[in-house]
């Protein structure tokens, strides 16, 4: 299998996010194709399409069509942003392909400037990943001085700026437009969509933002042929995709492999479960994912297409696993905890609607529930659900709506018996 | 009420972001702010409010949106436990109790010596590692209670070095 051989292909390298180790591997050979024997944008934008590279950001929306979106001869600065604000609990790739590879996403967004006309980028880093900022800072400067950022880009007139913006502490900036406000020093609250950024960005400018992962996988794009990365993966769903397994698991960690992995492959190379221990239940892309249960899950395979058709998402490709030892409504209540954390508030179904979500399931995991309250859960998320600006208030929603579903009894059981049926909590 | 230093690090800051966007850096100088001066105090606040030239209101605004800016005086080292589910799987209850047995204080709260401010936050960012802390700039991952016993003792040893 093709492991590990797109976005962490050097990992494994001593000094891997030095300019001189990526170069050695052919890093930064796609831009010097690119600009010196002058490939066309639209050659690039259309390799891109060719390659079925969708959002690795999570909701899987296709790269070229979205970078094909950027208006061509405006006035003013058209802009490229990437996100690495990777806040939802189970997702831990963008830092690893920051601590190994940041020259891989660095040269694959100066690619996409470059088939898109952006003179500026930020990378918007989460404020916490001070090791991260300081390996993408050490990297743009090694950039700079050997001339593949700044004016006139290996002696061509291409010029484009990128520089790291560090967050402050907020989930919800990762929403594409509350980081824009972040990115203009206001606070992170979600714009409406339409417009989208390509059309009103980045101070009101047509901008396109992607994911670290999405920038990451380009340079191989345009040095291999999208053809070579579409058949990765599988129609729909090209390349390899990096798996976070995390959880009940005995080797945690970041999986890159082909798009269609059966589950079953991908669990055994997390190291399996503990010994002794049954499957009970899968998040397969984040806990904004709807949960699916155990023996379903085992029949999936790891692409945008088989997790829809079993009821959840792809997402950003963070598989929390969840075995036997603990109880359900425990786990789902630590999850609308978050949720009601991070509303920004500016939704009345958002903001009083997940602290009624995470207040009846601490009243549940307490023992104080009543028999209404599963009626009770489902109703409000059925009010919450498509009623707001951004998706984190249906992210917040889809653990505990699907939770009641597959583990009904589960929850019953606890109503009855003022406690959990699985004695453990976690671990 | 700015050093030379942190000035000279807003005014590297400021030079990313368009002529007509000063409000952009205001992210960086609040952290900027806090590091010099352990905490952003209202004073703190509208002087960044001036040297950016924006309303003070836009500055608070911000300040208290963001989970990473102190309002108010923390402890010399806070230790932030990740609580989210992926740490949770992996015990992160047992060791926030075990911190907060050591440390005699519950999470929110500062040791009376000011040394530490024990906090639960959510997801940082590094599931695979759960469970985890982060303390100050640095990550410390795949934690156990003779590995946090051992992290005490060693921040509290800066400490000493620092008096
Ligand atoms: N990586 C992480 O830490 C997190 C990821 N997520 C994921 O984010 C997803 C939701 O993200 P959203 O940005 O709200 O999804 P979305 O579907 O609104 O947009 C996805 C991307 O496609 C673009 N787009 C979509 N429709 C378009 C159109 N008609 N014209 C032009 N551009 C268009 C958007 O601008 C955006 O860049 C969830 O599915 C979730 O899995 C959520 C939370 C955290
Ligand atoms: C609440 C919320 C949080 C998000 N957080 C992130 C994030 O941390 N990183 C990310 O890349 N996308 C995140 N997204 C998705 C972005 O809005 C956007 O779809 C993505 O950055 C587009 O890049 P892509 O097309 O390369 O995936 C989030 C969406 C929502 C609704
Ligand atoms: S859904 Fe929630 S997080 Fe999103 S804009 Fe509305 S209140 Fe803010
Ligand atoms: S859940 Fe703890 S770091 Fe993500």
């Amino acid at each position: 299998m093709f492991v590990n051989g797109v976005t962490l292909q050097n990992r494994g390298l001593p000094d891997s996010h030095r300019l001189s180790v990526y170069a050695g591997t052919g890093g930064y050979d796609a831009l010097r194709r690119v600009l010196l024997d002058s490939m066309a944008p639209d050659q690039i934008i259309s390799e891109i399409k060719k390659s079925a590279l969708r959002g690795r950001g999570g909701a899987g929306f296709p790269t070229g069509l979205k970078w094909s979106f950027m208006p061509k001869g405006v006035t003013g600065t058209k802009y490229l942003l990437c996100n690495a604000d990777e806040g939802e609990p189970g997702t831990c790739k963008d830092r690893d392909i920051m601590r190994y590879e940041p020259h891989r996403l660095i040269e694959g967004m100066i690619i996409g400037a470059y088939a898109m006309g952006a003179s500026t980028g930020y990378i918007f880093i989460r404020g916490e990943f001070v090791e991260p900022i300081h390996i993408v800072e050490g990297a743009l400067e090694e950039a700079y001085a050997k001339g593949y950022l700044g004016q006139n880009i290996l002696g061509t007139d291409f010029s484009f700026d990128l520089y790291v913006h560090r967050g402050a502490g907020a989930y919800i900036c990762g929403e594409e437009t509350a980081l824009m406000e972040a990115l203009e020093g206001k606070k992170g609250q979600p714009r409406f969509k339409p417009p989208f950024p390509a059309s009103y960005g980045l101070y009101g400018q047509p901008t396109t933002i992607n994911n670290v992962e999405t920038f990451a996988s380009v340079p191989s794009i345009i040095a291999k042929g999208g053809e070579w990365f579409l058949n990765l993966g599988k129609p729909n769903n090209g390349g390899t995709k990096i798996f976070s397994v995390t959880g009940h698991v005995q080797r945690p960690g970041n999986y890159e492999v082909p798009m269609g992995t059966p589950f079953k492959e991908l669990l055994e190379m997390a190291g399996g479960l503990r010994p002794g221990r049954q499957l009970k239940a899968v998040i397969p892309g984040g806990t904004s994912t709807p949960m699916v249960g155990g023996e379903a899950m085992m029949a999936v395979t790891m692409d945008y297409d088989s997790i829809a058709k079993s009821g959840s998402a792809l997402g950003a490709g963070s598989v929390i696993v969840i075995d036997d030892s603990v109880c359900i409504v425990k786990v789902v209540e630590r999850i609308a905890r978050f949720y009601m954390h991070e509303s920004c508030g500016q939704c009345t179904p958002c903001r009083e609607g997940m602290g009624w979500l995470w207040r009846v399931m601490h009243r549940l995991e307490n023992g104080q529930g009543r028999e209404e309250d599963l009626q009770l859960l489902l109703d409000v998320g059925s009010r919450i659900e498509g009623r707001t600006i951004c998706a984190l208030a249906d992210g917040g929603v889809a653990p505990v709506v699907s939770s009641v579903r597959l583990f009904r009894e589960e929850y019953e059981y606890h109503i009855r018996h003022k406690h959990c049926l699985v004695d453990g909590g976690a671990v | 009420m700015l050093s030379e230093k942190s000035l000279a690090e807003i005014a590297r800051e400021r030079a990313k972001y368009p002529a007509d966007q000063a409000r952009s850096v205001l992210l960086a100088a609040l952290r900027i702010a806090q590091e010099e001066h352990g905490y952003l105090s209202d004073a703190v606040m509208e002087h960044i409010a001036g040297l950016l030239g924006i309303p003070a209101i836009q500055v608070y605004e911000a300040a208290t949106f963001y989970s990473m800016y102190d309002l108010q005086p923390v402890g010399r080292h806070k230790l932030c436990v990740c609580g989210s589910v992926s740490c949770f799987l992996n015990g992160s209850d047992a060791i926030l109790q075990h911190l907060s047995e050591r440390l005699g204080v519950s999470p929110g709260e500062t040791t009376a010596d000011g040394l530490f401010t024990l906090q639960e936050v959510e997801c940082l960012g590094a599931c695979k590692d759960a469970p985890m802390l982060q303390v100050g700039d640095h990550y410390y991952e795949n934690l156990t209670q003779e590995s946090l016993d051992a992290l005490l003792a060693k921040l509290r040893g800066e400490s000493d070095d620092v008096r």
